[in-house]
C-alpha cells in the first residue's frame, strides 16, 4: 500500500492507540512538548494563562489552533449576536479572563480609566439598588489582548487544526495536526506529549430543527437567520421598509436581539413589528419553595448569569460537586435552562413595545415553517397552548435559541469517545472528573483534560464563561502540579506574579 | 461574594485574626491605647460573629443567587456594631472600664471598612482558590 509521505491512512485511523514506528513509518514527524492544548479561544488562553503564573516556560506549551488571537472566536459569536466592542457582556466584575486573581475587577478598572465613579458605584450596589454591573466587551477584548502579549502567547501558538488525539503506547499521547498548506513539509505533524488539554468550544451552531428544515428545503439562508451567525443584512433592510420579525427563543442573545430591533425602532425610524414567540411561558416564580425561588414573568426568567452566582463558587458549587448523574443534570437544569438578565433598560424598552403594539408575544409549539403561497413572507404554523392551530407570517425569522450542538459533532471529541475511552456524562457531553480530568483517558504518567462547553453536564455548571474557564484551569493546575507539571501557586508565588501582572511585566 | 457558612466563619476569623489584630493595634495609639476595650471589642466581633454568620447565611438561603452582595458586608455593620457596643457596654466578656462612644466608633468602623475592603478583591492575590470555595482557606477544594 503506498503512503502518501506524511500522511495519516484509514489503517492509522483505526487503530486505536499508536506507537512512535506507527507515526515514523507514515513520515509523520513527531515533535516533543509535555502540554498541549487545542482550541486555542478563551478556554486555552485560560490554562496557558495560569501555567505561565505557575512558571511553566514557554518551550514546554503548545496552542494548536487556526485562531490567530485567543478572543477570535468570541469576538465573532458575540458581535453577530449584536455585542459590539462598545456594548456590555453577561459577564460578573470579577470573572476578570486576564487576571486570575479576580482583582481589580472590570468595574474598578471601568472607574479608574474614566475617572467616573459609576461603575464602581454600580457593582457596590449591585444587584440590590441596581442592575448588575458587566463589561463591556471591548474593555475585555483589549485587557485579554494585554495579557497574552504579557504571557508571550504568540509564541506558543502552533497554526494548525488538530485531527486526532491518542493514547501512545508507552505512555502518554500524540495529537496529530494539520498545519497551513505550505508551512510544512509534510501534510501532518504529530507532538507527543504528556499531558493533553482540550478546550474546543462549541462544535457549532444549533439551529431548531424546523428551521433547518426550511433553510435546507428552501434554500433561504437570507431571511431564516441564527442570532450567531451574520446577519446584519435583516437589521439593514428592516430600517428601509416595515418589516414583521418573528424572534424565537428567551434567552439572553433573544433579549440582545429584541434591544436591537427596538433601538432600530426608537433611534432610527424603522418601522418593525415583532413577533416574539415563547414555547414555555412561565407566568410567575419558578422553584417549589422560599429558598429555591427563581423570578420569572412575562415569559422570561431572571438571573443575573447563566446560573446563580453561587455555582461558580459557592454553596451551589460544593452542592453539584456532590451529585452524580441524573440528579446532577436535573440541578443543573433547574440553576441553568433558559433565562436572561434582569435589565431596567431592556424591561423598560419591552413594555413600550407592549404599550405601542409593535412588540407582541406569542406561545406555542411550531409544527413547521414555509413560505406564503403569495408575497415574500414566511409563515411559521403552530400549535397554540389551547391545541388549536395558529399561523404567524414574518419578512424575516431570527433563531436566538442558543448554541449547543452535539459533542461528536466535533471531529477530536468523536474520535476521542471512538478511540480513547472517553465516554459522555449525564448531559450527554465529555465526561470529565472535578478536576476536569478526563474519565477513562489515562495513559501512564500521561492526563488528559477538558474544559469549556464540551463538559457542561459535570461536577461544575458556569463551565462556558470566563470564571469558569479559569476555574477549571485552576483546578487542572493543581492536578498538574500534584503530578510534577510546574510548582502549584502558593501564597508567595501567587502575590509576587500578581505584583508582575500589574507591572505588565512578564511571569 | 458567594460564601458558604464554613466559608464565612474562615474568612472572618483570619481577616480579624491579621488585619484586624494589627489595625486595632495602629488605631490604639491613635485613640489613646485603649488597648484592653479595643481588643475585647474585636474579640466580640469575631466570637459573637459566628452566630452573626449563621443568621446571614439562613438569609442567603433565601436568595436565589446564593450570594452575599458587596452592600450587605457594610449594611450588616450597622447592627454588629450595636449588638457589640452594647455587650463591651454590659461588661460581656469582662468589665473594660469607661470606652467612650467616639473612640469605639472609630475601632469598630475602620476595621469594619478595612476587612470589608480586603475581602472584596484583594484577598484574592493571597488566596487564588479562596473565591472559589466560597470563602472557605481550609478544607480542600
Amino acid at each position: 500500500m503506498s503512503v502518501d509521505h506524511g500522511d495519516i491512512t484509514d489503517r492509522l485511523v483505526e487503530t486505536s492507540e499508536w506507537t512512535d514506528q506507527d507515526l515514523l513509518a507514515h513520515g509523520i514527524p513527531i515533535n516533543d512538548v509535555p502540554f498541549v492544548s487545542i482550541g486555542g479561544g478563551v478556554g486555552s488562553f485560560a490554562m496557558v494563562d495560569l501555567l505561565r503564573i505557575a512558571g511553566v516556560g514557554v518551550s514546554r506549551i503548545r496552542v494548536i489552533s487556526d485562531l490567530d488571537t485567543p478572543s477570535q472566536t468570541y469576538e465573532y459569536l458575540a458581535s453577530n449576536s449584536q455585542i459590539r466592542p462598545d456594548h456590555r457582556l453577561r459577564s460578573d466584575s470579577g470573572s476578570v479572563i486576564d487576571c486570575p486573581w479576580g482583582w481589580p475587577g472590570y468595574a474598578l478598572r471601568e472607574s479608574w480609566a474614566s475617572k467616573r465613579p459609576g461603575a464602581a458605584a454600580q457593582v457596590l450596589t449591585e444587584p440590590l439598588l441596581a442592575d448588575w454591573y458587566t463589561p463591556t466587551a471591548g474593555q475585555v477584548y483589549a485587557s485579554l489582548h494585554r495579557e497574552s502579549q504579557r504571557i508571550s502567547w504568540p509564541s506558543v501558538l502552533w497554526p494548525g487544526v488538530a485531527r486526532h488525539v491518542r493514547k501512545r503506547i508507552g505512555g502518554g499521547y500524540f495529537v496529530l495536526f494539520t498545519p497551513p498548506d505550505g508551512a510544512a513539509e509534510t501534510k501532518r505533524i504529530a507532538v507527543r506529549c504528556r499531558f493533553v488539554h482540550l478546550a474546543v468550544g462549541y462544535p457549532g451552531v444549533r439551529f431548531l430543527d424546523d428551521l433547518q428544515r426550511y433553510r435546507a428545503t428552501h434554500g433561504d439562508f437570507q431571511r431564516v437567520v441564527n442570532a450567531y451567525e451574520p446577519h446584519d443584512h435583516v437589521y439593514a433592510e428592516m430600517r428601509q421598509r416595515p418589516c414583521t420579525v418573528l424572534v424565537r427563543g428567551a434567552g439572553i442573545v433573544a433579549s440582545r436581539v429584541l434591544q436591537r430591533l427596538i433601538d432600530d425602532r426608537e433611534q432610527h425610524g424603522a418601522q418593525t413589528t415583532i413577533v416574539h414567540l415563547f414555547r414555555n411561558y412561565p407566568t410567575g416564580p419558578q422553584g417549589d419553595k422560599a429558598t429555591f425561588r427563581r423570578p420569572a414573568t412575562k415569559g422570561w426568567v431572571y438571573q443575573g448569569f447563566n446560573f446563580p452566582k453561587a455555582a461558580w463558587g459557592g454553596q451551589l458549587r460544593d452542592r453539584l460537586e456532590g451529585l452524580e448523574g441524573r440528579e446532577r443534570a436535573a440541578l443543573l437544569d433547574q440553576l441553568g435552562g433558559t433565562n436572561t438578565a434582569p435589565r431596567r433598560y431592556w424591561r423598560d424598552q419591552l413594555e413600550r413595545g407592549g404599550a405601542r403594539g409593535f412588540y407582541r408575544q406569542a406561545r406555542g409549539v411550531v409544527q413547521h415553517v414555509a413560505p406564503v403561497e403569495v408575497g415574500r413572507q414566511i409563515r411559521t404554523t403552530l400549535t397554540n397552548p389551547d391545541g388549536s392551530t395558529g399561523q404567524l407570517d414574518a419578512d424575516f425569522i431570527i433563531d436566538a435559541t442558543g448554541l449547543e450542538a452535539n459533542i461528536e459533532e466535533h471531529r477530536v471529541l468523536n474520535d476521542l469517545l471512538t478511540h480513547a475511552g472517553a465516554g459522555r456524562n449525564p448531559k450527554g457531553r465529555l465526561d470529565v472528573e472535578r478536576d476536569f480530568r478526563v474519565r477513562g483517558c489515562d495513559n501512564g504518567d500521561g492526563a488528559m483534560f477538558a474544559s469549556g462547553s464540551a463538559t457542561l453536564g459535570g461536577y461544575y455548571a458556569g463551565v462556558d464563561s470566563f470564571l469558569g474557564l479559569q476555574y477549571a484551569s485552576l483546578r487542572i493546575h493543581d492536578a498538574l502540579a500534584a503530578a510534577g507539571f510546574g510548582t502549584r501557586i502558593g501564597v508567595r508565588r501567587s502575590v509576587s506574579q500578581w505584583v508582575k501582572w500589574a507591572r505588565n511585566v512578564a511571569p | 461574594m458567594t460564601p458558604t457558612l464554613a466559608g464565612r466563619i474562615q474568612t472572618r476569623l483570619a481577616l480579624l485574626g491579621t488585619v484586624g489584630v494589627v489595625w486595632t493595634a495602629i488605631i490604639g495609639l491613635v485613640l489613646g491605647r485603649p488597648y484592653r476595650a479595643l481588643f475585647t471589642a474585636l474579640l466580640i466581633v469575631a466570637v459573637v460573629g459566628i452566630a452573626w454568620e449563621v443568621l446571614y447565611h439562613a438569609v442567603q438561603q433565601f436568595r436565589w443567587e446564593k450570594d452575599w452582595p458587596t452592600l450587605l458586608g457594610l449594611v450588616v455593620a450597622v447592627p454588629e456594631g450595636i449588638a457589640t457596643w452594647l455587650l463591651l457596654k454590659a461588661g460581656i466578656p469582662w468589665d473594660v472600664g469607661e470606652v467612650p462612644a467616639g473612640t469605639f466608633l472609630t475601632m469598630f468602623v475602620t476595621v469594619w471598612l478595612l476587612v470589608w475592603a480586603i475581602a472584596n478583591g484583594p484577598l484574592q492575590i493571597v488566596a487564588l482558590r479562596w473565591r472559589y470555595r466560597g470563602g472557605r482557606f481550609l478544607g480542600g477544594w
